[in-house]
């Protein structure tokens, strides 16, 4: 059945409006289409290539940011930001990963939870980011109202999960899996770790970057609410619920974790308690996901035993 | 400027008994424990709670009332402390460290939003210190500044002899110089890591509950920025090394301060996050810590 789950998923996604076409239920899907590129985005960092980033959404920040800021400044179409979003992506992964993925992971961890709210306040705190408020007045897509607006999101985001799929089977992917299993061993073997480490980042950032350009348009506002550090842990919960790695897996976990709440809006406060708890069954229980990859080879469990006490 | 350097020993006293519950804890699992600044703000919880509990609170007897209510939150974040880490970390012991952390943030969050759900909005703090206050040298020194650091130096000096000087504390620097041969030579060891749990908790109570009494408003969230600050503190003093850890603090209270003064209030936490990176980039290793080579 392999092959046949993603064009299936893709169909389903396409019929959705045909069936349901009001426009909280076309907000809803294009939400989580936004959010599925973010989470396959942070698959590339978390999943294959193991490093924790705890501050994802900046990078969302810096795409949506800068396609905002341009478009309404220079009064252009959005579609033509995107090359500027890129190559400001591309610097942002490269400033904060340059000096940090020399690290230990878990000292990359808050680096990027610290760097994430650095974005955060620097957009609070600036004059031509809108202070508090943000920018309004963003032009969205303009093809055919929402309904036009969502197949776009659909297509995009599709592309994107297919390319992080393939990302995955390619010798850069292959070069990230060894290091997220024994970065000593990679590096014995000569692969130039810290240049692989970073590669991966700067995708994550071309990912999460292309979700903001995305997520500008459909509000058509920034602010800095939209970037706290919540957004960043829902969108690592999808990647850790899906299971870490597997690119079909991290979409239905991106849907579950967009959709779930909407369901449960009564709940209030109690939705992301639930969540919390759910982080934490899952890696108890089962911490390669709902829907994992399938290892041809047992994964070492071995490995990191020497680091922590093991009783 | 030595107002600027009393007001950052001051915040720096609290960062550091933060800290000082993030550098035990790693330095003897090597966990990042990513729920440890919301155990201040439990701290915080609990005092309020036992504050409101004993109703309405005299000015006489303000400072009675807040000590109880200090060792009640320490007594409360103790043990949740405890069970957390038999609840959720205990299990994943030997897990890759991708999974612990991501298990950590998981805590993290439950606790923030399990005390949204219990009462989202921020709460005043029902005892408020105010006091007299002197000028010192042209500084402006309060009574309940006063107050409040003599019991921060306290406990760290009181945690300084607890692991120097007794059995328990040696028992936890003997598994985080090496676990498996503290387990051999008859180490309890799970006992010992409940126990260290136990104790950095109870730090971050207390603290929370000093803040909560100092600046008298408490909200769910408020411990996310001061666990981040306490792990700037202690990796500043050398993560694992608890002197270090009360150095970090101090440092971190006054580089901030003097951030503050010269960048502007708004642009405190990202000074701050920038002195993180450049601490981790330059010299990751902290102040007082040693040089520890990830074996293979």
């Amino acid at each position: 059945m392999g092959r046949w789950v993603g064009p299936a998923g893709l169909l389903v996604a396409v019929a959705i409006p045909f069936v349901d076409a009001s426009p909280y239920t076309l907000n809803v899907l294009t939400t989580a289409a936004i959010f599925v590129m973010l989470a396959a985005g942070l698959n590339i960092v978390v999943g294959y290539c193991g490093l924790l980033d705890l501050g994802y959404v900046a990078f969302m920040a810096v795409g949506a940011y800068t396609s905002g800021i341009l478009s309404t400044a220079f009064e252009l179409p959005l579609l033509y930001t995107i090359p500027a979003v890129l190559v400001v992506a591309v610097l942002a992964a490269l400033v904060i990963g340059a000096p940090t993925l020399r690290l230990r992971s878990d000292y990359l961890a808050i680096v990027t939870l610290g760097f994430g709210e650095i974005i955060r306040i620097t957009a609070t705190n600036l004059d031509f980011t809108g202070g508090p408020t943000g920018i309004f007045g963003i032009p969205g897509i303009d093809v055919g109202g929402p309904a036009g607006f969502y197949f776009v999101c659909v297509a995009v985001v599709a592309l994107a999960v297919l390319g992080s799929a393939r990302l995955e089977r390619s010798r850069l992917g292959r070069a990230w899996m060894f290091i997220r299993e024994d970065e000593d061993a990679a590096e014995a073997m000569g692969v130039n770790t810290y240049r692989v480490k970073l590669l991966a980042y700067v995708f994550g950032a071309i990912w999460g970057a292309s979700a903001g350009v995305l997520f500008a348009a459909h509000l058509s506002a920034v602010s800095p609410q939209s970037f706290v550090f919540l957004q960043s842990a829902l969108v690592l919960m999808a990647v850790v619920l899906g299971g870490m790695g597997s690119a079909r897996g991290v979409v239905v976990g991106a849907v579950v974790i967009s959709v779930v709440p909407e369901v449960l809006r009564d709940l209030g406060a109690f939705r992301y308690v639930f969540f919390g708890v759910v982080l934490v069954v899952v890696m108890v229980l089962r911490p390669q996901g709902l829907w994992p990859v399938r290892r041809r080879e047992p994964e070492r469990v071995d490995a990191p035993v020497q680091e922590g006490v093991r009783v | 400027m030595i107002q600027l350097v009393w007001d950052g020993l001051f915040v720096g006293s609290f960062y550091a008994l933060v800290a000082l519950g993030y550098s035990m804890v790693y330095g003897i699992i090597k966990l990042l424990n990513f729920a440890h600044g919301d155990i201040y703000m439990l701290g915080a919880f609990a005092g309020f709670v036992v504050l409101s509990g004993v109703g309405g609170v005299t000015a006489a007897f303000s400072v009675v009332a807040l000590v109880g209510a200090l060792v009640a939150a320490m007594a409360v974040t103790g043990g949740l402390g405890v069970l957390v880490e038999r609840v959720a970390y205990r299990p994943l012991r030997g897990s890759p460290r991708l999974a612990v952390l991501i298990t950590a943030v998981g805590v993290s969050f439950t606790l923030e939003y399990g005390v949204a759900a219990a009462g989202a909005n921020p709460r005043v703090f029902p005892v408020r210190v105010e006091s007299q206050a002197w000028q010192v040298l042209g500084v402006r020194i309060t009574l309940a500044q006063l107050a409040l650091m003599a019991i921060a130096v306290g406990l760290m000096i009181a945690l300084d002899r607890y692991v120097n000087r007794t059995s328990t504390g040696r028992a936890m620097r003997a598994i985080a110089l090496d676990p498996k041969g503290a387990l051999l030579m008859g180490v309890n060891v799970n006992a010992v890591i409940s126990r260290t749990f136990f104790i950095g908790s109870a730090l971050a109570g207390a603290a929370g509950v000093m803040a909560g009494a100092y600046y008298g408003k408490i909200e769910f969230l408020m411990g996310f920025l001061i666990g981040l600050k306490a792990f700037t503190a202690a990796v500043m003093g050398g993560i694992g090394n608890i002197r270090g850890a009360m150095l970090g603090g101090l440092l971190l209270g006054l580089l901030e301060a003097f951030g503050a003064h010269f960048l502007g209030g708004e642009w405190r936490d990202v000074f701050t996050f920038a002195v993180l990176i450049v601490f981790l980039s330059v010299k990751p290793t902290g102040l007082l810590g040693e040089r520890v080579s990830e074996r293979v």
